[in-house]
């Protein structure tokens, strides 16, 4: 495996520091953009989004409400919500169907930020990951949230649910945010490599769901001439999906990226320096 | 599921037996975990209920429903017009981030077009409040008669100015001041039909702590037996006494003696106050009446 000091090295010497890191520009710009777009309306008075992720509205016309936030209020009993939140989850369910369930969780969520700021200090610091658990932790948390509001009736989850509470607490203003924030740096910096978002995460497992089918995929299409140097597997936040898809050439597997869990966040297109990967659709190159 | 296909790569049975046996340890593992967790968030959300003082925007569904319903998401705070509403906060007693807001401090300005409800996506606050007037957020309640200026003896009517019902949800009432007893109290009386619970009348209170408050309407209100008939309802209802013969109450007054219903009172009558015969005195009332 590479070490960690001369990570991406190849790619920056074959295709520049800027395209080296194109996609994660690309990412960072989005994370923060869609921050501050929440952040103009309560700093500037410019409403171009009201609300926060669990439901917005653009443009005062257009309505976004979460899907898991949306699944948790039918099983909490709330079966006959207004016609806003169902328009609201089928335009952003039939968003991520397009450009990739977890693009949420890459370009979108601002825990993100908070996880990979982690995961470079644990890199650098040479933390070694101490627990390990199951990658599908999450879908039995995700069974667990919808269960826990089946039987309290309310969205019980959404108490602790670090993604609402730190985008609301920012958007918001509301006090003691900053701990929510420390916490999941914490837990993905000392208990477990990529912690939170590849592991425990129930709201990252609904997109992954949602991903199961969703258009946009990263492909290798140029498996062919990967050479073997496994940083993509070092920078992928969910390695295991990568595998069947570069590695599976002889048994007919690939050259897609199937795996839900996939985040389309494109660091291994980035840190390649054969151009293995590429976005593309499912179906075509 | 993954795990068969692993399987099948590694043939031997003894690493299948460990693998399975791996597998299951795994599951059970995370099941309890998880498990664990879900059980501390169901209780987590059961153990705290709303402070009696917050109070939900106008048209929020009964708190149960509220809470399934509410996304948590901050639009009606937004389209407040007057930043009464606020989102419940990190280690608050308010469920973590839903609408409610303090009368004390900024009371519901009670807007015609109540913006902050047909923004809500869900519908937790209800989209069929379109009259601001039929909003019960609460009710208002005098809670405390003790420093209630007005049932010291001076005039103050401030909650029954302010009060954007006027006249409706709140009324003063005349009673006699017995420490005078030459003076009047002007009592204010909150009417439950007509209070919409905008906690104006508490904001507007002169006392340091508000002697009216806005309680939420299960707290603030009784309910009789559902056995209880008033009279005064049946007999209009039906449009005559139901108790007949409606006679007049008589009064076993002295010989001689009547009461003059008309503001006389007691009343000496004229004629001789003997009856000619003293057993016609004791049987009366026996036969129905003289």
């Amino acid at each position: 495996m590479a070490s960690y000091e001369r990570l991406g090295a190849d790619a920056i010497a074959v295709k520049g520091r800027l395209r080296a890191h194109k996609w994660l520009l690309l990412r960072r710009l989005s994370q923060v953009g869609i921050l501050v777009l929440f952040l103009l309306g309560p700093w500037a008075g410019l409403w171009i989004i009201k609300g926060n992720l669990s439901s917005s509205l653009l443009l005062d016309s257009v309505p976004m409400t979460e899907p898991l936030v949306f699944l948790q209020m039918l099983a909490a009993g709330f079966v006959t919500p207004a016609t806003t939140a169902i328009t609201g989850v089928l335009i952003v369910a039939g968003f991520y169907l397009l450009v990739g369930g977890r693009a949420y969780c890459s370009w979108v969520c601002p825990v993100n930020m908070i996880t990979d700021a982690a995961n470079w200090l644990r890199q650098k610091l040479g933390i070694k990951p101490t627990t390990r658990f199951s990658h599908h932790v999450r879908y039995w948390m995700l069974a667990m949230v919808v269960l826990v509001a089946l039987a309290s009736g309310s969205m019980a989850y959404e108490l602790i649910n670090p993604v609402s509470l730190i985008h609301r607490g920012v958007i918001f203003g509301v006090g003691m945010t900053w701990a929510v924030i420390l916490g999941v740096f914490l837990f993905d910096l000392f208990v477990t490599r990529r912690g939170w978002c590849s592991h425990v995460c129930p709201m990252g497992a609904a997109y992954g769901l949602i991903g199961k089918f969703s258009l946009l995929r990263v492909r290798a299409d140029r498996r062919e001439v990967c050479n073997d140097c496994m940083e993509c597997f070092v920078v992928c936040p969910e390695p295991q999906v990568i595998q069947p898809a570069l590695k599976g050439a002889e048994r007919g597997i690939g050259p897609v990226i199937v795996a839900g869990e996939c985040t389309n966040c494109g660091r291994c297109i980035d840190i390649c320096s054969k151009d293995v990967f590429n976005f593309g659709t499912r179906f075509f190159k | 599921m993954t795990d068969a296909v692993r399987s099948e790569n590694r043939p031997e049975k003894r690493k299948r037996a460990i693998s399975r046996r791996r597998f299951m340890a795994d599951v059970a593992r995370t099941a309890c975990g998880v498990g664990l967790l879900g059980l501390g968030i169901g209780m987590f959300s059961r153990a705290g209920a709303l402070p009696a003082m917050s109070i939900r925007p106008p048209g929020a569904l009964p708190e149960e429903d509220f809470l399934s319903a509410c996304t948590r998401c901050g639009l009606c705070v937004r389209d407040c017009p007057y930043d009464v509403l606020q989102l419940g906060g990190l280690g608050e007693q308010v469920p973590i981030g839903t609408p409610y807001f303090v009368a004390r401090e900024k009371a519901c300005v009670m807007c015609e077009d109540i913006p902050c409800v047909p923004v809500c996506p869900t519908g937790a606050l209800d989209h069929d409040l379109t009259d601001i007037n039929k909003a019960r957020m609460g009710l208002a309640v005098v809670v405390d008669q003790e420093t209630c200026i007005a049932f010291l003896g001076l005039r103050c009517e401030v909650c029954f100015n302010v009060c954007p019902v006027r006249g409706e949800a709140i009324t003063v009432d005349r009673r006699p001041n017995p420490r005078s007893d030459r003076h009047a109290l002007f009592i204010p009386v909150v009417h439950s039909d007509a209070c919409t619970g905008c906690g104006l009348c508490e904001q507007a209170c002169i006392l340091e702590k508000s002697a009216i408050k806005v309680l939420p309407t299960h707290l603030a209100k009784g309910e009789l037996g559902s056995h209880y008939r008033l009279g005064w309802d049946e007999k209009a209802k039906a449009g005559k006494s139901l108790v007949s013969p409606d006679l007049e109450h008589r009064y076993n007054l002295p010989e001689g003696m009547r009461y003059d219903h008309d503001g006389e009172g007691l009343m000496q009558e004229e004629p001789s106050p003997f009856e000619d015969d003293p057993l016609d005195t004791l049987n009366r009332g026996l036969d129905g009446g003289t």
